[in-house]
């Protein structure tokens, strides 16, 4: 059987681009090494309980009615043509930013946001009015671009780096790969989409929006096979003659489309390129309890809260994790029209890929239970002490990631070293998802939308 | 084929592009764009809806024949009917 397209990985990307592609009739493949579909975003079951790997929020909240520039959710219901119904996405209340005293409230109403500033920093006020004004449109769909430094613009804007830090932190922890700064382009859309659309989320979690993906591609005559890892892509005359599944099954296809990552799908071909791309340094531990009490009252009000010391270093620490600053989140916390029916809380940090990927059996456990403390320690100190209301635990590091994932070093992010075009040194290779270009399920969906229609659907007839 | 039939066809598959979009009262001779929210891409999946629905084809350089219901239907309407035509 020779396909249209192959793609590598079950992620929003992968899935996005299938439905894509197979609603124009191509014959599309997607192959999954994992057992479920997903990706970084991806669903499993623990203890009897169900869980989302890693979802806290959906960014680009759309608003209903809402009328202006075209926004990232408006193109994605459009090119895959979904009702927003079917995503079921509903908004956020509020969440923080604090750092130490200082804590700014932010919501779906960006005015809300300027308003907390001008209450903690009112002499920044009008540079972010200037700063918000300047990001009022998302930047036009660029290829490779020289990066400029955020931190450098900013600082045409704003003067205290307390405030720079508090407004970078969230943009940092939900969607930035590159250690220290990020590029001024992703900064604007990275704002857009947390600050001026806001946060939401489905009420069953990731699994809502899986499996909408999911039965629509299926329903287009899309194949998708699961625990179907590919061990190679022979290169033959710079390009992918065929693909080789670990099962030893070779599979041939017009056009490969992986979302395996940068360095990572250049490990798999046969030829052994020079791979010049850095494979990612940031990685994350995130543990979630499920709690007897609503973590409101034990003061935690926020959809998320992100928070830190100044200076905010967004860099591989040190040691396993980085205490210093986190991100919690409480699903039970969004506007639901229907509560939730558990009290959950969960908790992500910086950690150091080496200090966990080599660990195995019982060193690996007791570390991760000692950095649970600790974390605990750190979580009780914004609002409650948990520990006399915890039922369940359950945690991840870059170890569980790689194994999931097989993302170099559990880099969540992917590499610093984006490729916007998708481009590879073969004429029908093409990435998409994390390492092409933007994270976070809107990200990783318009990923998959944009490389099949550049690199597939362009032209086709 | 009528008018009125091709230009149903090409509201059917607007419909389906930005079923968001109020299409009752689209004004024939006034830009697409200038009366609905479509962007290129949408335009572009204009052009391959006609191509998996219809199997015809729209070459880039006549995109802007579309820009219009008018123009669609003008310049479409040969097209269907030669479809028709070879069916028969």
């Amino acid at each position: 059987m020779r396909w249209d397209v192959v793609i590598i990985g079950a992620g929003m990307s992968g899935l996005a681009a299938g439905i894509r592609l197979a609603h124009f009739q191509k014959k599309v493949l997607i192959l999954e090494q994992h057992a479920v579909w997903g990706g970084l975003n991806s669903f499993y079951k623990k203890g009897g309980h169900h869980f989302d790997v890693g979802l806290h929020a959906v960014t680009n909240w759309l608003r209903p009615g809402y009328k202006g520039p075209r926004v990232p959710l408006q193109r994605i219901y459009r090119q895959l043509r979904i009702q927003p119904e079917e995503l079921a996405l509903e908004p956020q209340t509020h969440s923080y930013v604090i750092f130490g005293d200082a804590r700014l409230r932010f919501s779906n109403d960006l005015a809300e946001l300027t308003s907390e500033v001008s209450r903690l920093f009112p002499k920044e006020l009008d540079g972010f009015v200037h700063l918000s004004e300047r990001c009022a449109e998302y930047p036009e769909a660029a290829a490779d671009t020289t990066p400029i430094s955020t931190r450098r613009m900013l600082s045409e804007y704003l003067s205290d780096p307390l405030l720079v830090d508090m407004l970078l932190c969230p943009l940092l922890y939900y969607g930035c790969a590159s250690e220290h700064d990020l590029d001024w382009e992703q900064f604007v859309i990275l704002f857009n989409s947390i600050y001026r659309e806001g946060f939401c989320r489905p009420r069953r979690g990731v699994r809502q929006i899986l499996d909408v993906l999911k039965d629509r591609y299926e329903s287009l005559g899309g194949e998708m096979r699961r625990k179907s890892g590919v061990a190679e892509l022979r290169v033959t005359d710079g390009r992918v003659g065929a693909v080789v599944l670990e099962s030893g099954e070779v599979v041939e296809a017009e056009v490969v489309l992986s979302s395996a990552g940068r360095v990572e799908t250049a490990r798999l071909r046969s030829d052994h390129p020079v791979e010049t791309g850095r494979p990612g340094e940031l990685a994350f531990t995130e543990t979630l309890w499920l709690l007897s009490q609503d973590p409101k009252t034990l003061g935690f009000d926020g959809c998320v809260t992100f928070f830190g010391t100044a200076p905010f270093s967004w860099a591989r620490p040190d040691q396993p994790e980085d205490l210093s600053s986190g991100v919690i989140c409480v699903p039970g916390n969004y506007a639901h029209q229907e509560p939730l029916d558990r009290h959950l809380l969960r908790v992500t940090h910086l950690a150091d890929h080496r200090a966990w990927v080599g660990l195995s059996g019982p060193a690996y456990d007791e570390q991760k239970a000692l950095w649970i403390e600790r974390s605990l320690d750190t979580v009780a100190r914004l609002g409650s002490d948990l520990r006399p209301y915890i039922q369940y635990t359950d945690s991840f590091t870059p170890r569980t990631v790689v194994k999931y994932t097989r993302h170099d070093h559990g880099a969540v992010y992917g590499s610093p070293d984006k490729v916007k075009t998708g481009r590879t040194d073969l004429s029908n290779l093409f990435l998409c998802g994390t390492d092409q270009g933007f994270v976070g399920i809107v990200g990783a969906m318009l990923s998959g939308i944009n490389m099949a229609n550049a690199h597939v659907l362009a032209g086709a007839s | 084929m009528t008018e009125n039939e091709v230009s149903k066809l090409i509201l059917d598959i607007i419909h389906d592009i930005a079923p968001d979009e109020d299409l009752s009262d689209v004004k024939p001779e006034v830009r697409l764009r200038d009366q609905l929210d479509l962007d290129s891409m949408d335009f572009l999946d204009i052009v391959m809806e006609l191509r998996k629905r219809h199997q015809i084809e729209v070459p880039e350089a006549e995109y802007m024949e579309l820009s219009t219901l008018a123009g669609c239907v003008k310049y479409l309407r040969p097209k269907f009917e030669a479809k028709a035509a070879a069916r028969a």
